[in-house]
């Protein structure tokens, strides 16, 4: 949920693909017809049934996060339709569970703000590859980008979804919304009846961000990059506990880009040395094809 | 407790910030597709974000005090184990907090 929670509640949320492949045409690219159903158009009734069986693995897992999250409202001492509205409103799963904390101790709003700036971050990447261009109309567009949760970009960005239409990618959303705001609901309503004496609740929200983390991983299988995480969260944990979130943020950013520039340079000088070994020496040359390819790159 | 206009505040900036980071980007990353730097960071961000949110989300834990510690560390090795085991997040989430509401209202209780 970053949204949800859930995010990946049945699958891997994968890492947005890098860059436009040639299966995701832009959200200016209408004209690609690939993936645009134009087999006669489903009905209405049809798409939402789609809908109902597209959203169904996930809606076992947003409604019961959504009741713990709105047993977490009760217990905080907020009237249960603040959980209403939190989910309905907010809609963005991970953030709720830590605004519940925020608001309770009356945190100002600029950093409130902050919190949902680098908590749903990783929302900017989901443009490069968010089927949004299938879906019409300006409230419709609106909507798709209000309610795009983990949960909904994993889903529609699947292979099984190339050929939704926009109105069965709508319900879709809107399904979902509606299983993690009835849950909220239901558990606020709940947790109101229950004695307050249920503690240790709050740990939902370490172990979505523990499974989130597990899945991203297991989408890439790349271990430096979680290693360099979670140094820059310790040294920002340790350092500036005040600000930690955004130290820790800022830092792992910084260290990503340095590492992608150091292992750049040192491809170059590989290659470099490569061709210089190969190229004067004069060695291989006689294999005209290695000279090439061993220049090639430095060109690049 | 907060009162109302400072929750609905609270609501509003929420909804802003995170409506504006879902939507905004359809405009401007569209001349940034092509960006090398953009999808190196896109592909290794998801997992570093998700690493840096557990180490916010346990930095109160009291590690100096290993018994008051020690729900929430058993918690953690639970939910990491179902899902390394089962790979059902519902699951995962749903079994390590039993395991921490249990342990924290019972064993591990304190007043």
């Amino acid at each position: 949920m970053d949204s949800a929670p859930g995010g990946t509640l049945t699958r891997p949320v994968p890492p947005p693909p890098p860059a436009a492949g040639p299966h995701t045409p832009g959200p200016n690219a209408a004209g690609s017809h690939a993936d645009e159903p134009d087999t006669a158009a489903p009905s209405a009734r049809a798409d939402l049934a789609a809908a109902l069986r597209d959203s169904s693995s996930v809606g076992l897992g947003l409604f019961p996060l959504g009741i713990a999250f709105g047993v977490l409202v009760a217990h905080a001492g907020l009237s249960w339709w603040w959980a209403t509205a939190f989910t309905a409103l907010v809609y963005a799963g991970s953030l709720e569970f830590l605004l519940i904390g925020l608001v309770v101790a009356v945190t100002p709003l600029a950093q409130i703000a902050l919190t949902a700036f680098l908590v749903n971050f990783r929302h900017v990447f989901y443009a490069l590859s968010f089927p949004l261009h299938r879906v019409g109309g300006r409230f419709g567009r609106a909507y798709s980008t209000f309610a795009m949760t983990d949960e909904a970009y994993a889903l529609t960005t699947g292979e099984q979804a190339r050929s939704w239409s926009g109105r069965r990618i709508i319900w879709l959303q809107v399904l979902c919304q509606a299983y993690w705001v009835a849950g909220g609901t239901a558990g606020a309503l709940f947790g109101a009846l229950v004695p307050a004496k249920l503690v240790g609740l709050d740990f939902a929200l370490t172990a979505l961000f523990v499974v989130l983390a597990v899945d991203a991983f297991r989408a890439r299988r790349d271990i430096p990059t979680p290693a360099l995480a979670l140094v820059c969260a310790l040294a920002a944990r340790f350092v500036l506990p005040g600000q930690m979130l955004l130290a820790a943020t800022a830092l792992f950013t910084a260290a990503l880009l340095a590492r992608r520039a150091l292992a750049g340079r040192r491809a170059l000088a590989g290659r470099r040395a490569l061709a210089g070994r190969r190229g004067p020496a004069g060695h291989r040359t006689a294999d005209g094809r290695r000279t090439a390819a061993a220049k090639e790159p430095t060109r690049a | 407790m907060p009162d109302t206009s400072y929750l609905l505040a609270a609501i509003g900036v929420s909804v802003a910030v995170t409506w504006g980071l879902r939507a905004l980007p359809f405009a401007a990353l569209a001349p940034l597709r092509a960006s090398a730097v953009l999808h190196y960071l896109s592909a290794r961000m998801p997992v570093g974000v998700m690493v840096i949110l557990t180490v916010y989300a346990l930095r109160d834990l009291p590690l100096t005090s290993p018994v008051r510690a020690a729900p929430t560390l058993l918690a953690l090795a639970a939910t990491l184990g179902l899902h390394l085991w089962r790979r059902n997040a519902v699951l995962s989430i749903l079994g390590g907090t039993a395991v921490h509401v249990a342990l924290a209202s019972t064993l591990f209780a304190h007043p």
